[in-house]
């Protein structure tokens, strides 16, 4: 696996000063372990074979941090390809990310990212700042420009907490790798059209985790309604939406049981009205 | 080169060269104790580690000289995060870490005019005190497999000695801490009362741990395992000599043959934890540490 260095005994990319950035290395050591170059050439055009896709992810910055919660399918086409996968990956004390688009390239950028982050601090000694951590995603998914054209698209959303301004953060990206920092909550993937809007309404800002979490739960739902690509709470097999929270204390993913509570709860209220909590259509006067 | 010089003497005037500047070092501990493997030495800067994480559940510690290590451990970072992205996390193992060290020290040391002045030690942690792997990897590219604990570095000669005598397994983080100081202080008991937390660099691989497991110890954290040492210390030894063996065996073995054993006092000690002498240099001359 390791390079043979033209001839020369020495594994040079291994020896080489260098930068701290996993990514470069690999660029020289073992390029085709990159993603973004897996057949850069050939490929699919648009409307090529029906790979799976992951769908909807939401995120909301809350008092104590930030949550972000994915629902757990798959679809490849008109077919759903997997019922639990899992779309967000812790990937450091700090931070997470959660993958929209072409799930083969997603799930490969998300590995990726969480050993340039933990490469970074291994050999400098410290964490990337938040702000240095989302750049560098930017530029990972830029460099995977040439495969979005030819449609596997992949777009990441990133949150997490800023220990210099304590507080969570949240930034969204293009397939071209602009970078977009989100204040309140954002949404990713094909049901992030309804997932937004229903936050839009039931977000308040300096919420608990508790309610932010919650808030997040009727977004999927709200999502998995209209959204056929998006898959609601599997009350049958138990498969509940993974939501991550990132607070001062790091990140914790909740149990399944955890998660199952909050989505039986957005069911039950759906039971009686099927179109969840209304907000107030006037703003109440001051 | 103009004149002709013969391998043996080539070959033995690097190894009189690496392990003369090796000797100079301040020696450090790696011992395994319940809470995890445990890796102590005096070292005042708070900045350049003599000890640091390589993966999961593998540490890396190194003694001579700062750049030629600290090149080594960033190699091997690389190596170990490439493995670990190519395969699985669980496939970076200590023993084949120890092994590249070992091809690419050996390398070094016959291609290269000059060898590197280091010694090296792969530490893994296991889910119990029976799983633990220590590696001490020496400038010329050998390996020995060294059981519970060992000594790197120079004046490693008495350490061992003590670490020998007061070792025993199952040891508690605080136990290991008092027998790793007293290995240093390079006696059995007593005068450890001037070692303080700002002088040491500790670091833990924690065995409860179930990711990354490397910690420092610094700080308030250190100062609470220093106390527990000192009371440890205070309690009668329980047990007095270590039942188990040390991987002395392994090292006397003379690893690359020709000339080795030539700089050696003492030349057929198989005791010795390493071929080298025990030194009269200065321990406090940090230059090359």
């Amino acid at each position: 696996m390791a390079p043979e260095s033209d001839g020369r005994r020495l594994p040079a990319p291994f020896l080489t000063a260098g930068t701290s950035s996993f990514s470069d290395f690999l660029d020289m050591a073992a390029p085709a372990l990159q993603p973004a170059r897996m057949a850069a050439a050939g490929g699919s055009s648009p409307g090529g074979p029906d790979l799976p896709h992951g769908t909807t992810i939401v995120a909301a910055i809350c008092a104590d941090g930030v949550v972000m919660a994915a629902d757990r399918r798959a679809t490849a086409g008109n077919m759903i390809s997997q019922r639990d996968i899992e779309k967000v990956f812790r990937t450091d004390d700090f931070s997470c990310i959660g993958i929209a688009g072409a799930a083969g390239i997603g799930i490969d950028l998300a590995r990726l990212y969480q050993v340039e982050l933990e490469h970074y601090e291994k050999l400098e000694g410290r964490m990337l700042s938040l702000e240095g951590k989302a750049n560098r995603l930017a530029s990972m998914v830029r460099a995977n420009l040439a495969l979005a054209m030819q449609g596997l698209v992949v777009v990441p959303l990133f949150a997490g907490f800023d220990e210099d301004r304590e507080q969570g953060r949240i930034f969204g990206y293009d397939a071209a790798g602009g970078r977009y920092e989100e204040h309140l909550f954002h949404s990713i993937g094909s049901g992030s059209v309804f997932a937004r809007g229903s936050l839009k309404k039931l977000y308040r800002e300096g919420m608990s985790v508790a309610d932010t979490v919650m808030a997040c739960m009727q977004a999927l739902y709200d999502a998995a309604d209209d959204d056929s690509a998006t898959g609601g709470p599997d009350v049958a097999r138990r498969i509940y939406p993974m939501v991550a929270v990132i607070t001062a204390d790091g990140f914790s993913r909740l149990s399944d049981e955890e998660s199952g509570t909050y989505a039986q709860a957005v069911v039950d209220g759906r039971m009686r009205r099927p179109d969840g909590p209304t907000a107030p259509l006037r703003e109440p006067a001051t | 080169m103009p004149f002709y010089v013969s391998p043996e003497q080539a070959m033995k005037d690097k190894a009189d060269f690496a392990r003369k500047a090796i000797t100079r070092a301040r020696s450090g501990v790696v011992i395994d104790c319940d809470a995890g493997i445990l890796l102590v030495s005096p070292n005042s800067s708070r900045a350049l580690h003599k000890f640091s994480e390589l993966y999961d559940r593998i540490a890396f510690a190194a003694a001579g000289r700062y750049n030629e290590f600290e090149r080594l451990r960033q190699a091997g970072v690389r190596y170990a995060d490439l493995t670990g992205y190519q395969y699985d996390r669980q496939d970076v193992t200590a023993r084949g870490l120890a092994n590249w060290y070992a091809q690419l020290l050996g390398t070094i040391f016959t291609e290269s005019v000059k060898p590197l002045e280091v010694e090296i030690v792969v530490a893994e942690v296991g889910q119990t005190a029976e799983l633990d792997q220590i590696y001490r990897i020496t400038f010329d590219g050998t390996v020995s497999d060294e059981h519970h604990f060992l000594v790197m570095g120079g004046q490693t000669e008495q350490a061992a000695e003590v670490l020998k005598e007061r070792y025993s397994e199952g040891m508690t983080l605080g136990g290991a801490m008092e027998v790793a100081i007293a290995a240093l202080a390079g006696q059995g008991n007593g005068d450890r009362a001037e070692i303080t937390g700002a002088q040491l660099e500790v670091a833990l691989l924690d065995r409860s741990r179930s990711h990354r497991t490397f910690r420092r110890l610094t700080g308030a954290r250190l100062e609470a395992v220093l106390v527990e040492a000192r009371s440890a210390g205070k309690a009668p030894s329980a047990s007095p000599a270590a039942t188990s063996t040390e991987g002395t065996g392994s090292e006397g073995a003379s690893p690359e043959g020709a000339g080795s054993e030539g700089a050696s006092p003492e030349p057929g000690k198989p005791a010795s934890p390493k071929p080298g002498k025990p030194a009269s240099a200065d321990p406090a001359d940090g230059k090359s540490d």
